[in-house]
């Protein structure tokens, strides 16, 4: 994984991305209109964070079809979540070090 | 480097996320009060203007049709309480939810009903059956036991407090099923004054 210069995962920079990842977390799997419920954004805007996160291998993705529509669900990878937990430690650390 | 606040801001945008996509956090306390009136004014009318109060687990009084006579008002009268309380949870989970900005019928919601819907239907179909075989005295127990166990099956996908909810109905539907004669009393007091009290608190608790 990439990290920045302070720890953190470089893919998690922006909040968006923080989000989707907080959200799968703790969902199996999600589609792509459960997903954009959580977040104040335009489809593409969406659809660009998570083949950012897709092409990290964080996310995975598995197409199936209700009826005739195509039907997209999200879920997190084991990568993804082991840079999840990885970056959440590396917050709490930065602020603990910071306080102490 | 980030400033101490981004950082903090990231560990709550993230606990906040996580949250709100697994848990319902739309319920209404202000909803359970009203349940619990509906509930109190049903049990007072059957009560009081059909008498009814069964004592006894089985009535075997009716040669033909499947109801024991005098059953039907009640019927009514259970159903008009349940279709009123759900609807005033629905309408007012539906305005919160509009005021925190988010959809209503969410990933959330779905899960919470299908993790009610499941004792729900069984108790339900149980409840059916108890009336086709004219245990009657069973009938009000009944629906607290599996309303509680729907509750505390779904508490996961909601706000914690609804676990003691769904346990403290499940004891008063046991109750209810041992003294039959306290039946009705233990559905007044679960539907009832339970749901008030529990409204109220939820109310003060995250609403204000």
């Amino acid at each position: 994984m990439k990290l920045l210069i302070d720890g953190l995962v470089k893919a998690f920079e922006h909040r968006t991305r923080l989000g989707i990842m907080s959200v799968l977390a703790v969902n199996d799997m999600l589609d792509f209109n459960s997903l954009k419920d959580y977040f104040d954004i335009g489809d593409g805007n969406l659809a660009n964070h998570l083949k950012a996160l897709e092409k990290e291998e964080y996310i995975g993705v598995k197409k199936t079809f209700i009826g005739k529509k195509p039907n997209t669900k999200y879920f997190m990878t084991k990568a993804g979540k082991r840079a999840f937990d990885h970056h959440l430690k590396t917050l709490e650390l930065i602020l603990k070090a910071r306080k102490g | 480097m980030k400033e101490e606040q981004d950082y903090i801001q990231d560990i709550a945008e993230m606990r906040s996320m996580m949250e709100r996509s697994s848990r319902f956090l739309s319920l209404s306390g202000f909803a359970g009060i009203m349940a619990g009136i509906y509930a109190l004014a049903g049990a007072f009318i059957v009560y009081k203007v059909f008498h009814f109060n069964p004592d006894q687990l089985a009535y075997d009084s009716q040669p033909e049709g499947l109801l024991p006579a005098g059953l039907l008002p009640v019927i009514f009268v259970a159903l008009g309480v349940l279709v009123l309380a759900i609807g005033t949870a629905v309408i007012l989970s539906s305005k919160k939810a509009h005021k925190r900005r988010e959809k209503f019928w969410n990933s959330t919601t779905k899960r919470l009903v299908y993790h009610m819907a499941v004792p729900l239907v069984a108790g339900g179909l149980l409840v059916l059956i108890l009336l086709a075989k004219g245990f009657i005295g069973l009938i009000a127990p009944c629906t607290l036991l599996f309303y509680g166990l729907a509750l505390y099956n779904a508490s996961k996908f909601t706000y914690e407090e609804v676990k003691s909810l769904g346990l403290i109905n499940i004891v008063l539907g046991l109750t209810g099923c041992y003294f039959v004669q306290y039946g009705l009393l233990c559905w007044a007091i679960g539907f009832g004054l339970v749901h008030i009290i529990y409204g109220i608190y939820m109310h003060y608790r995250y609403e204000r």
